[in-house]
Protein backbone atom coordinates (compact mmCIF):
# COMPACT_ATOMS: atom_id res chain seq x y z
CA UNK A 1 0.00 0.00 0.00
CA UNK A 2 2.87 2.36 0.81
CA UNK A 3 4.41 1.79 -2.62
CA UNK A 4 1.08 2.37 -4.33
CA UNK A 5 0.53 5.51 -2.25
CA UNK A 6 4.07 6.72 -2.94
CA UNK A 7 3.63 6.27 -6.67
CA UNK A 8 0.24 7.87 -7.11
CA UNK A 9 -0.68 10.18 -4.24
CA UNK A 10 0.70 13.38 -5.78
CA UNK A 11 -1.22 12.92 -9.01
CA UNK A 12 -4.37 11.93 -7.16
CA UNK A 13 -3.97 15.03 -4.98
CA UNK A 14 -3.46 17.35 -7.94
CA UNK A 15 -6.39 15.92 -9.88
CA UNK A 16 -8.60 16.24 -6.81
CA UNK A 17 -7.34 19.74 -6.05
CA UNK A 18 -8.14 20.94 -9.56
CA UNK A 19 -11.69 19.66 -9.07
CA UNK A 20 -12.45 20.79 -5.51
CA UNK A 21 -10.13 23.83 -5.42
CA UNK A 22 -9.44 23.45 -1.73
CA UNK A 23 -6.19 21.94 -0.41
CA UNK A 24 -7.72 20.71 2.82
CA UNK A 25 -10.55 18.96 1.01
CA UNK A 26 -8.11 17.56 -1.59
CA UNK A 27 -5.95 16.09 1.20
CA UNK A 28 -8.99 14.50 2.79
CA UNK A 29 -9.89 13.14 -0.62
CA UNK A 30 -6.65 11.25 -1.09
CA UNK A 31 -7.07 9.54 2.28
CA UNK A 32 -10.59 8.51 1.28
CA UNK A 33 -9.47 7.33 -2.17
CA UNK A 34 -6.66 5.13 -0.92
CA UNK A 35 -8.78 3.79 1.91
CA UNK A 36 -11.35 2.76 -0.69
CA UNK A 37 -8.57 1.14 -2.68
CA UNK A 38 -7.50 -0.75 0.42
CA UNK A 39 -11.04 -1.94 1.03
CA UNK A 40 -11.89 -2.75 -2.59
CA UNK A 41 -8.59 -4.07 -3.91
CA UNK A 42 -10.26 -7.39 -4.57
CA UNK A 43 -12.64 -5.72 -6.99
CA UNK A 44 -9.88 -4.33 -9.18
CA UNK A 45 -10.10 -6.46 -12.29
CA UNK A 46 -6.95 -5.31 -14.02
CA UNK A 47 -8.79 -4.29 -17.17
CA UNK A 48 -7.47 -0.76 -16.89
CA UNK A 49 -4.32 0.90 -15.57
CA UNK A 50 -4.14 1.38 -11.80
CA UNK A 51 -3.86 5.15 -12.28
CA UNK A 52 -7.07 5.17 -14.36
CA UNK A 53 -8.87 3.33 -11.60
CA UNK A 54 -7.53 5.74 -8.97
CA UNK A 55 -8.51 8.81 -10.97
CA UNK A 56 -12.03 7.47 -11.50
CA UNK A 57 -12.41 6.96 -7.72
CA UNK A 58 -10.93 10.42 -7.08
CA UNK A 59 -13.36 12.04 -9.49
CA UNK A 60 -16.32 10.32 -7.84
CA UNK A 61 -15.15 11.38 -4.37
CA UNK A 62 -14.44 14.93 -5.50
CA UNK A 63 -17.89 15.35 -6.99
CA UNK A 64 -19.43 13.94 -3.80
CA UNK A 65 -17.39 16.40 -1.73
CA UNK A 66 -18.53 19.26 -3.92
CA UNK A 67 -22.14 18.20 -3.55
CA UNK A 68 -21.70 18.24 0.23
CA UNK A 69 -20.54 21.82 0.14
CA UNK A 70 -23.66 23.89 0.44
CA UNK A 71 -22.11 27.00 -1.04
CA UNK A 72 -20.95 25.38 -4.25
CA UNK A 73 -23.34 24.45 -7.04
CA UNK A 74 -22.28 21.91 -9.61
CA UNK A 75 -23.00 23.97 -12.65
CA UNK A 76 -20.73 25.88 -14.92
CA UNK A 77 -22.33 29.21 -14.22
CA UNK A 78 -21.66 29.09 -10.51
CA UNK A 79 -18.22 27.61 -10.94
CA UNK A 80 -17.27 30.21 -13.49
CA UNK A 81 -18.60 32.98 -11.30
CA UNK A 82 -16.27 31.84 -8.52
CA UNK A 83 -13.37 31.47 -10.89
CA UNK A 84 -13.95 34.79 -12.58
CA UNK A 85 -13.40 36.69 -9.37
CA UNK A 86 -9.91 35.32 -8.84
CA UNK A 87 -8.72 34.20 -12.25
CA UNK A 88 -9.21 37.17 -14.46
CA UNK A 89 -7.38 36.63 -17.77
CA UNK A 90 -7.01 40.39 -18.08
CA UNK A 91 -4.55 40.33 -15.21
CA UNK A 92 -2.29 38.04 -17.16
CA UNK A 93 -2.40 40.29 -20.19
CA UNK A 94 -1.31 43.23 -18.08
CA UNK A 95 1.74 41.19 -17.27
CA UNK A 96 2.27 40.67 -20.99
CA UNK A 97 2.98 37.03 -20.42
CA UNK A 98 1.24 34.72 -22.85
CA UNK A 99 2.19 31.61 -20.94
CA UNK A 100 0.76 32.96 -17.75
CA UNK A 101 -2.37 34.13 -19.57
CA UNK A 102 -2.77 30.61 -20.90
CA UNK A 103 -2.42 29.11 -17.42
CA UNK A 104 -4.96 31.55 -15.99
CA UNK A 105 -7.40 30.80 -18.78
CA UNK A 106 -6.90 27.07 -18.16
CA UNK A 107 -7.91 27.72 -14.55
CA UNK A 108 -10.93 29.72 -15.69
CA UNK A 109 -12.40 26.84 -17.69
CA UNK A 110 -15.56 25.17 -16.39
CA UNK A 111 -14.98 22.14 -14.11
CA UNK A 112 -16.14 19.83 -16.91
CA UNK A 113 -13.64 21.29 -19.38
CA UNK A 114 -10.85 21.60 -16.83
CA UNK A 115 -11.16 17.96 -15.90
CA UNK A 116 -10.88 16.69 -19.47
CA UNK A 117 -7.95 18.97 -20.30
CA UNK A 118 -6.07 17.74 -17.22
CA UNK A 119 -6.80 14.08 -17.91
CA UNK A 120 -5.52 14.26 -21.48
CA UNK A 121 -2.61 16.67 -21.14
CA UNK A 122 -1.32 16.12 -17.61
CA UNK A 123 -2.41 12.60 -16.73
CA UNK A 124 -1.76 11.44 -20.31
CA UNK A 125 -4.93 9.40 -20.56
CA UNK A 126 -6.12 7.93 -23.84
CA UNK A 127 -9.59 8.52 -25.27
CA UNK A 128 -10.73 5.17 -23.89
CA UNK A 129 -9.30 5.84 -20.42
CA UNK A 130 -10.91 9.29 -20.19
CA UNK A 131 -14.22 7.75 -21.23
CA UNK A 132 -13.85 5.23 -18.41
CA UNK A 133 -12.88 7.81 -15.78
CA UNK A 134 -15.55 10.38 -16.67
CA UNK A 135 -18.20 7.84 -17.61
CA UNK A 136 -19.04 9.22 -21.06
CA UNK A 137 -18.83 7.74 -24.59
CA UNK A 138 -15.50 8.00 -26.43
CA UNK A 139 -16.91 10.32 -29.09
CA UNK A 140 -18.13 12.67 -26.36
CA UNK A 141 -14.61 12.68 -24.90
CA UNK A 142 -13.22 13.90 -28.22
CA UNK A 143 -15.86 16.56 -28.82
CA UNK A 144 -15.77 17.74 -25.19
CA UNK A 145 -12.04 18.34 -25.36
CA UNK A 146 -12.43 20.10 -28.71
CA UNK A 147 -14.98 22.49 -27.24
CA UNK A 148 -12.90 22.94 -24.09
CA UNK A 149 -10.05 24.05 -26.34
CA UNK A 150 -12.37 26.34 -28.26
CA UNK A 151 -13.53 27.90 -24.99
CA UNK A 152 -9.91 28.34 -24.00
CA UNK A 153 -9.22 30.12 -27.28
CA UNK A 154 -12.22 32.41 -26.66
CA UNK A 155 -10.96 33.27 -23.17
CA UNK A 156 -7.52 34.02 -24.56
CA UNK A 157 -8.97 36.12 -27.35
CA UNK A 158 -11.04 38.08 -24.83
CA UNK A 159 -7.82 38.67 -22.95
CA UNK A 160 -6.14 39.94 -26.10
CA UNK A 161 -4.05 36.86 -26.88
CA UNK A 162 -4.31 35.64 -30.50
CA UNK A 163 -2.75 32.30 -31.36
CA UNK A 164 -3.93 31.75 -34.93
CA UNK A 165 -6.60 29.26 -33.92
CA UNK A 166 -9.56 29.00 -34.36
CA UNK B 1 -32.56 24.26 -44.35
CA UNK B 2 -29.85 22.75 -46.54
CA UNK B 3 -27.69 25.83 -46.06
CA UNK B 4 -28.08 25.61 -42.30
CA UNK B 5 -27.17 21.92 -42.35
CA UNK B 6 -24.14 22.68 -44.51
CA UNK B 7 -23.03 25.42 -42.13
CA UNK B 8 -23.34 23.09 -39.15
CA UNK B 9 -21.30 20.42 -40.94
CA UNK B 10 -18.61 22.97 -41.78
CA UNK B 11 -18.38 23.96 -38.12
CA UNK B 12 -18.08 20.41 -36.87
CA UNK B 13 -14.51 19.40 -36.08
CA UNK B 14 -12.91 16.69 -38.16
CA UNK B 15 -11.74 13.44 -36.55
CA UNK B 16 -8.14 14.52 -37.24
CA UNK B 17 -8.37 17.80 -35.37
CA UNK B 18 -10.19 16.17 -32.47
CA UNK B 19 -7.32 13.70 -32.05
CA UNK B 20 -4.57 16.37 -32.06
CA UNK B 21 -4.42 16.72 -28.24
CA UNK B 22 -3.69 13.01 -27.85
CA UNK B 23 -1.03 13.28 -30.51
CA UNK B 24 0.62 16.10 -28.54
CA UNK B 25 0.49 13.99 -25.39
CA UNK B 26 1.92 10.96 -27.18
CA UNK B 27 -0.99 8.70 -26.24
CA UNK B 28 -2.31 7.83 -29.71
CA UNK B 29 -1.86 4.37 -31.16
CA UNK B 30 0.90 4.17 -33.81
CA UNK B 31 -1.59 3.95 -36.69
CA UNK B 32 -3.46 7.13 -35.74
CA UNK B 33 -0.20 8.90 -34.91
CA UNK B 34 1.10 8.12 -38.41
CA UNK B 35 -2.13 9.32 -40.01
CA UNK B 36 -1.92 12.56 -38.05
CA UNK B 37 1.73 13.12 -38.94
CA UNK B 38 0.82 12.79 -42.61
CA UNK B 39 -2.15 15.14 -42.23
CA UNK B 40 -0.01 17.70 -40.38
CA UNK B 41 2.60 17.61 -43.13
CA UNK B 42 0.07 18.50 -45.85
CA UNK B 43 -2.35 20.79 -43.96
CA UNK B 44 -0.90 24.11 -42.67
CA UNK B 45 -4.16 24.99 -40.93
CA UNK B 46 -4.03 21.76 -38.95
CA UNK B 47 -0.34 22.37 -38.18
CA UNK B 48 -1.19 25.82 -36.83
CA UNK B 49 -3.82 24.31 -34.57
CA UNK B 50 -1.32 21.69 -33.44
CA UNK B 51 1.17 24.41 -32.47
CA UNK B 52 -1.51 26.00 -30.27
CA UNK B 53 -2.24 22.60 -28.72
CA UNK B 54 1.41 22.04 -27.86
CA UNK B 55 1.38 25.35 -25.99
CA UNK B 56 -1.74 24.30 -24.10
CA UNK B 57 -0.16 20.94 -23.34
CA UNK B 58 3.02 22.50 -21.93
CA UNK B 59 1.14 25.05 -19.83
CA UNK B 60 -1.28 22.44 -18.46
CA UNK B 61 1.70 20.43 -17.23
CA UNK B 62 3.29 23.57 -15.80
CA UNK B 63 0.05 24.51 -14.03
CA UNK B 64 -0.45 21.07 -12.49
CA UNK B 65 3.19 20.75 -11.45
CA UNK B 66 2.92 24.07 -9.63
CA UNK B 67 0.17 22.65 -7.38
CA UNK B 68 2.71 21.04 -5.07
CA UNK B 69 2.11 17.90 -3.04
CA UNK B 70 -0.07 16.95 -0.09
CA UNK B 71 1.25 17.19 3.44
CA UNK B 72 2.16 14.18 5.56
CA UNK B 73 -1.19 14.63 7.34
CA UNK B 74 -3.00 12.88 4.48
CA UNK B 75 -0.77 9.82 4.72
CA UNK B 76 -1.01 9.70 8.52
CA UNK B 77 -4.78 9.91 8.30
CA UNK B 78 -4.88 7.13 5.71
CA UNK B 79 -2.69 4.68 7.61
CA UNK B 80 -4.48 5.42 10.89
CA UNK B 81 -7.74 4.57 9.12
CA UNK B 82 -6.24 1.37 7.72
CA UNK B 83 -4.98 0.39 11.17
CA UNK B 84 -8.50 0.88 12.48
CA UNK B 85 -9.95 -1.43 9.83
CA UNK B 86 -11.04 -4.89 11.02
CA UNK B 87 -8.48 -7.65 10.50
CA UNK B 88 -8.90 -9.51 7.24
CA UNK B 89 -9.12 -13.17 6.57
CA UNK B 90 -6.29 -14.61 4.49
CA UNK B 91 -8.66 -15.40 1.62
CA UNK B 92 -9.62 -11.78 1.41
CA UNK B 93 -6.08 -10.58 1.51
CA UNK B 94 -4.87 -7.61 -0.42
CA UNK B 95 -3.87 -9.19 -3.72
CA UNK B 96 -3.12 -5.99 -5.49
CA UNK B 97 0.34 -7.04 -6.69
CA UNK B 98 -1.11 -10.07 -8.39
CA UNK B 99 -3.66 -7.95 -10.14
CA UNK B 100 -1.07 -5.41 -11.21
CA UNK B 101 1.04 -8.29 -12.53
CA UNK B 102 -2.03 -9.50 -14.37
CA UNK B 103 -2.43 -6.09 -15.89
CA UNK B 104 1.09 -6.14 -17.28
CA UNK B 105 0.53 -9.62 -18.60
CA UNK B 106 -2.48 -8.33 -20.50
CA UNK B 107 -0.51 -5.62 -22.29
CA UNK B 108 0.05 -6.05 -26.00
CA UNK B 109 3.58 -7.05 -27.10
CA UNK B 110 3.96 -3.61 -28.68
CA UNK B 111 3.00 -1.80 -25.47
CA UNK B 112 5.31 -4.04 -23.49
CA UNK B 113 8.13 -3.43 -25.94
CA UNK B 114 7.62 0.32 -25.59
CA UNK B 115 7.64 0.09 -21.81
CA UNK B 116 10.74 -2.05 -21.87
CA UNK B 117 12.46 0.32 -24.32
CA UNK B 118 11.70 3.31 -22.13
CA UNK B 119 12.91 1.48 -19.07
CA UNK B 120 16.09 0.45 -20.83
CA UNK B 121 16.64 3.99 -22.09
CA UNK B 122 16.17 5.40 -18.61
CA UNK B 123 18.69 2.90 -17.24
CA UNK B 124 21.22 3.70 -19.95
CA UNK B 125 20.80 7.42 -19.41
CA UNK B 126 21.27 7.05 -15.70
CA UNK B 127 24.35 4.92 -16.25
CA UNK B 128 25.70 7.61 -18.57
CA UNK B 129 25.11 10.37 -16.07
CA UNK B 130 26.68 8.43 -13.22
CA UNK B 131 29.63 7.49 -15.43
CA UNK B 132 30.13 11.09 -16.52
CA UNK B 133 30.08 12.31 -12.94
CA UNK B 134 32.60 9.68 -11.87
CA UNK B 135 34.89 10.45 -14.81
CA UNK B 136 34.81 14.16 -14.06
CA UNK B 137 35.41 14.03 -10.38
CA UNK B 138 36.60 10.82 -8.87
CA UNK B 139 36.62 12.17 -5.34
CA UNK B 140 33.32 13.98 -5.36
CA UNK B 141 30.24 12.39 -3.99
CA UNK B 142 27.28 12.26 -6.36
CA UNK B 143 23.55 11.96 -6.35
CA UNK B 144 22.12 9.01 -8.20
CA UNK B 145 19.48 9.72 -10.77
CA UNK B 146 17.23 6.94 -9.60
CA UNK B 147 13.50 7.09 -9.94
CA UNK B 148 11.99 7.84 -6.58
CA UNK B 149 8.91 5.93 -5.61
CA UNK B 150 7.85 8.87 -3.54
CA UNK B 151 6.93 11.40 -6.18
CA UNK B 152 6.59 14.13 -3.60
CA UNK B 153 10.33 14.12 -3.14
CA UNK B 154 10.78 15.26 -6.70
CA UNK B 155 7.71 17.38 -7.19
CA UNK B 156 7.37 19.39 -4.03
CA UNK B 157 8.40 22.98 -4.46
CA UNK B 158 12.13 23.10 -3.80
CA UNK B 159 12.53 26.69 -2.66
CA UNK B 160 14.45 29.62 -4.09
CA UNK B 161 17.91 28.06 -3.61
CA UNK B 162 17.16 24.87 -5.53
CA UNK B 163 18.62 24.26 -8.99
CA UNK B 164 16.12 24.63 -11.85
CA UNK B 165 14.19 21.63 -13.13
CA UNK B 166 12.25 20.90 -16.29
CA UNK B 167 10.24 18.13 -17.89
CA UNK B 168 11.80 17.16 -21.20
CA UNK B 169 10.63 14.95 -24.02
CA UNK B 170 13.22 13.71 -26.50
CA UNK B 171 12.41 13.15 -30.18
CA UNK B 172 11.84 9.43 -30.98
CA UNK B 173 14.96 9.26 -33.16
CA UNK B 174 17.27 10.66 -30.43
CA UNK B 175 20.19 8.33 -29.79
CA UNK B 176 21.44 7.51 -26.33
CA UNK B 177 24.83 9.05 -27.18
CA UNK B 178 23.12 12.33 -28.17
CA UNK B 179 21.09 12.41 -24.97
CA UNK B 180 24.11 11.66 -22.82
CA UNK B 181 26.06 14.44 -24.55
CA UNK B 182 23.20 16.87 -24.00
CA UNK B 183 23.00 15.98 -20.31
CA UNK B 184 26.73 16.53 -20.06
CA UNK B 185 26.62 19.90 -21.88
CA UNK B 186 23.91 21.22 -19.61
CA UNK B 187 25.27 19.58 -16.46
CA UNK B 188 21.86 17.97 -16.21
CA UNK B 189 20.73 15.11 -14.07
CA UNK B 190 17.70 12.89 -14.58
CA UNK B 191 15.88 13.10 -11.27
CA UNK B 192 12.79 11.20 -12.35
CA UNK B 193 11.47 9.58 -15.45
CA UNK B 194 9.92 8.66 -17.56
CA UNK B 195 6.32 9.62 -16.95
CA UNK B 196 4.85 8.69 -20.27
CA UNK B 197 7.61 9.99 -22.45
CA UNK B 198 8.77 12.87 -20.23
CA UNK B 199 11.94 12.98 -18.16
CA UNK B 200 12.42 15.34 -15.24
CA UNK B 201 15.85 16.93 -15.44
CA UNK B 202 17.74 19.06 -12.94
CA UNK B 203 20.30 21.54 -14.20
CA UNK B 204 23.51 22.18 -12.30
CA UNK B 205 23.66 22.25 -8.54
CA UNK B 206 22.78 25.81 -7.69
CA UNK B 207 19.90 28.21 -8.15
CA UNK B 208 19.61 30.39 -11.25
CA UNK B 209 18.06 33.80 -11.81
CA UNK B 210 14.81 34.09 -13.75
CA UNK B 211 16.69 35.34 -16.81
CA UNK B 212 19.18 32.48 -16.64
CA UNK B 213 16.33 29.96 -16.44
CA UNK B 214 14.56 31.60 -19.39
CA UNK B 215 17.78 31.40 -21.43
CA UNK B 216 18.28 27.77 -20.40
CA UNK B 217 14.73 26.81 -21.44
CA UNK B 218 15.15 28.70 -24.71
CA UNK B 219 18.41 26.88 -25.46
CA UNK B 220 16.81 23.54 -24.67
CA UNK B 221 13.88 24.31 -26.96
CA UNK B 222 16.36 24.84 -29.79
CA UNK B 223 18.02 21.46 -29.28
CA UNK B 224 17.24 19.15 -32.20
CA UNK B 225 16.79 16.08 -30.05
CA UNK B 226 14.28 17.76 -27.72
CA UNK B 227 10.65 18.01 -28.77
CA UNK B 228 9.19 19.53 -25.62
CA UNK B 229 10.46 21.43 -22.57
CA UNK B 230 8.31 22.46 -19.63
CA UNK B 231 9.85 24.38 -16.76
CA UNK B 232 8.71 22.96 -13.43
CA UNK B 233 9.03 24.16 -9.85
Amino acid sequence: MQVLYGRHHVRVFRFGLRLVRDEQVAEDLISEVFLDVWRQAGKFEGRSAVSTWLLAITRFKALSALRRRKDVELNDEAANAIEDSSDDPEVAVQKKDTSEALRRCLTALSPEHREIVDLVYYHEKSVEEVAEIVGIPENTVKTRLFYARKKLAELLKAAGVERGWP
Amino acid sequence: MMATRKKILEQEPSEMEMLLPWHAAGTLNPRDARRLDEALARDPELARQYAAIREEYAETIHLNESLGAPSARAMQKLFAAIDAEPARKPSASFNFSARVAGFFASLSPRALAWSASLGALALLLQAGVIGAVLMKNQTASYQTASLSLDESSTTRALGPDAPPRALVRFVPEARVADITALLDNYQALIVAGAKGSLFRLQFGNKAMTKDEIAALISNLQNEKIISLVVETP
